[in-house]
């Protein structure tokens, strides 16, 4: 049954008391939605439109971070979301609590992060006015979303939620907006049939499973392939498939590379890991891409920073793409064996076959070599300072290789990238495709709450963490145990790298001489700072840090003329890599 | 090339400004589009004329498309045996004196007269786009003072000759 808003506004003048049982609103039913869903956290910001949203929230509770700021709690989402699997969910009010959010939406469209994001409206008798903080959030958000709602009959709300939980979570996932005008949370519910509660998508049928001749095929290429090669992306860690990788490339021996977004789908130390290929890759992998006779990618989009220039990429590669969004295969890179699928089935499928073996010893060996001569290199001294590399080593061997890390972006998310080997998959939280300052703190607050018992280390540049800084106080208020470790070059460092470069030493607002005193601003959250400027006390107070229980925050002074190489050059092709050997 | 794309779709608000945005955001050249509901009134069908540079973009168009949640089918008919109509209302000087030649132009093109004034003359059009073209061609010389077209839409024919490929997408 349709409710007129007439109805429902006349329903809710009667006082409470004449009605009994208790009749439930549309806020009432949003909660119980949410927890079919199973949803163990909510990150919001509360404000006028959502108040009814709130207070059906007290009355029946879901676990709700307060972030300090929208941009906060998205990508405390993002964070959560990336580590534990699930979905991200997200409320925040009409008009500027909306406004505040898209920055993380576009973030979670561009890295497939499922999340979903409910945002208040003014009421439907009042929409297109210009009413007290409207904004067309349906409007605004429309390309930066897998699919967008706004809620327009109370009866829709079990429907809308589990279509939304469910776009949002399968096929290849995404962020789903939910708009809510304020009539709705306040309307009276009618329980709508079983039926129209359900998911119905008819335009909404992700193929997971490939197709066999398909997966013939690439078996055939990959006995036929002398100099085979794996790219391996955040598709195999949507698809759980981590296991599947290292087993299909074992048994076929295949070496792998991995996208920026794609670190930790293959355990770091693996022998058939070249480490990750792109802009600032390994130049082994980079020359494996060039080199390779069959390039399979599983699960990645061949993004510009991984490609290089396009047409000098993989120029003797057959393709073979894996993905389970039809419409990223062939988009960049021509492909003749195209297999829409999720990349576990896939995988299976693969290994499941018995196709011969290539040879690949020849090759395997060389890339071995190749390896050997080409790490990643630095230059340390005593005059010279802390280096960032050495920070991250040092990280990288207080936890093991087992922390969850967050970066935010810039010079030390590159380096991060480099330097930090993953145990497990599902521990790296990175923003790649959008690329967003502000991303990694926030991040790993939700990577936290995802994770409680795991070390989860948040590795941010000094201009990208003041962006979001304002989470400190979740630190405080809930003791949350990240390890906030700043790499404190007192600059933008990339757009310094990039002046330096491109643009002839021209440091144009790119360096930051005066800063807060980050050891006192993690006082002022009663967060224990430490200051750290010499690798002599970097050995000594970074364990001690990291070792904590509670949460720490660690200005490390690093080097500011530093800059990440190898470099892929924009516009020349992976084998053109600058900086590969030290100078 | 210009290509004739139909979209089927859920008769959803916002879905014809996530369907034109999503061209905008991939940057396709709309030269024109006409949309209105099937014989089901919650399905809707769009016609687009798209302008695309080559094979591999239009297949990214029609994966893009695709992809939409409220999207229920795409199809490029181009190469198909289709009826494509179009409409134009032209509004034209027509003082008494040349009304009857005018008349006998427009007489091949079957036009017929919607609203006539002292000096002007409206006339209803439909056709290929060609057609249009043409009847406009011939009209223009005697002073067009208005004209608007609705943008083409389009059916395949129940008989097909040959079997034209279709990109691995439609399959
Ligand atoms: C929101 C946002 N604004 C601007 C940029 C452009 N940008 C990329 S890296 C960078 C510098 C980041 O500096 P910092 O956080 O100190 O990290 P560093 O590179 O020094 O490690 C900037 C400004 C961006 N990625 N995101
Ligand atoms: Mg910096």
């Amino acid at each position: 049954m349709k409710l007129t808003v007439e109805e429902t506004e006349q329903v809710y003048e009667e006082p409470i008391t004449t009605q009994a049982p208790m009749q439930l609103n549309g806020a009432d039913v949003f909660i119980e939605t949410l927890k079919k869903h199973q949803v163990e956290v909510i990150f919001g910001y509360p404000g006028g439109a959502v108040l009814p949203i709130y207070d059906a929230l007290y009355k029946n509770p879901i676990k709700h971070i307060l972030a300090r700021h929208e941009q906060g709690a998205i990508h405390a989402a993002e964070g959560y979301a990336r580590v534990s699997g699930k979905v991200g969910v997200v409320i925040a009010t009409s008009g500027p609590g909306a406004t505040n959010l898209v920055t993380g939406i576009a973030d979670a469209m561009m890295d497939s992060i499922p999340l979903v994001v409910f945002t208040g409206q003014v009421a439907t008798t009042v929409i297109g006015t210009d009413a007290f903080q409207e904004a067309d959030i349906i409007g605004i958000t429309q390309p930066i979303t897998k699919h967008n709602y706004q809620v327009k009959d109370v009866a829709d709300f079990p429907r809308i939620i589990n279509e939304a939980f469910h776009i949002a979570s399968t096929g290849r996932p995404g962020p789903v907006v939910v708009d809510i005008p304020k009539n709705m949370a306040t309307g009276l519910f009618v329980t709508p049939s079983e039926d129209e509660q359900e998911v119905n998508l008819p335009g909404y049928q992700p193929t997971t499973t490939p197709n066999f001749l398909q997966i013939q095929k690439a078996a055939q290429a990959i006995s036929n392939a002398k100099q085979p090669l794996i790219l391996a992306g955040a598709g195999v860690l949507f698809a759980r498939a981590s296991d599947e990788l290292a087993t299909f490339a074992e048994k076929y021996q295949i070496p792998i590379t991995n996208t920026l977004l794609g670190l930790g789908g293959i355990e770091g130390n693996h022998p058939l890991f070249l480490g990750m290929a792109g802009m600032h890759g390994t130049y082994t992998a980079n020359m494996a891409i060039q080199t390779c006779d069959l390039l399979i990618n599983v699960g990645a989009r061949f993004d510009d920073r991984l490609t290089g220039n396009l047409n000098l990429f993989a120029p003797n590669a057959k393709v073979v793409h894996i993905d389970i969004d039809p419409a990223e295969i062939g988009k960049n890179v021509p492909t003749e064996i195209p297999i829409v699928a999720d990349a576990k089935e896939a995988l299976e499928a693969l290994i499941a076959l018995d196709t011969p073996n290539g040879n690949t010893a020849a090759w395997l060996e060389s890339l071995n070599i190749s390896m050997e001569q080409y790490p990643f290199h630095y230059q340390a001294s005593v005059e010279r300072g802390l280096l960032p590399q050495q920070v991250l080593e040092l990280v990288h061997q207080y936890t093991n290789g087992d922390a969850v890390v967050t970066t935010d972006v810039g010079q030390h998310q590159m380096w991060t990238a480099q330097y930090y080997k993953f145990n497990h998959p599902h521990n790296w939280v990175t923003s790649g495709g959008l690329g967003t300052m502000g991303f990694g703190f926030p991040a790993a607050i939700g990577a936290q709450l995802a994770k409680p018992n795991a070390k989860v280390v948040a590795i941010v540049g000094d201009a990208g963490f003041q962006m979001t800084l304002q989470e400190l106080s979740l630190l405080q208020e809930l003791r949350i145990p990240v390890k906030v470790i700043i790499l404190n070059n007192q600059a933008l460092g990339m757009v310094r790298q990039w002046q330096e470069t491109f643009h002839g030493e021209r440091f144009s607002q790119s360096l930051i001489p005066v800063q807060p005193d980050f050891v006192k601003l993690a006082e002022a959250y009663d967060i224990k700072g430490y200051k750290i400027e010499t690798f002599e006390d970097a050995k000594v107070q970074l364990k001690e840090a990291l070792e904590s229980d509670e949460p720490v925050l660690i200005d490390c002074r690093v080097v500011q003329k530093e800059s990440v190489y190898p470099m892929v050059v924009p516009g020349t092709g992976l084998h053109e890599m600058i900086g590969v050997k030290p100078e | 090339m210009k290509r004739i794309i139909t979209v089927t779709v859920i008769n959803q608000s916002g879905v014809l400004n996530r369907v034109t945005g999503l061209l905008m955001k991939r940057q396709f050249n709309i030269e024109s589009i006409t949309v209105g509901h099937t014989e089901n009134p919650q399905i809707s069908k769009m016609t687009f004329v798209v302008n695309v540079e080559d094979e591999r973009k239009l297949e990214q168009l029609l994966k893009q498309l695709q992809k939409q949640i409220d999207v229920l089918k795409v199809n490029d008919i181009t190469e198909k045996q289709i009826v494509v109509r179009e409409l134009a209302l032209v509004k034209v000087v027509s003082p008494p004196a040349v009304r009857s030649e005018i008349n006998s132009i427009i007489e091949p093109f079957r036009a017929s007269i919607i609203d006539t004034g002292k000096n002007v003359v409206t006339f209803q059009v439909t056709g290929s786009p060609e057609k249009i073209d043409a009847f406009i061609d011939l009209i223009k010389p005697y002073g067009i003072k208005e004209l608007t077209r609705t943008g083409v839409t389009a059916f395949v024919r129940e008989t097909q000759k040959v079997n034209t490929p279709q990109l691995s997408i439609l399959k």
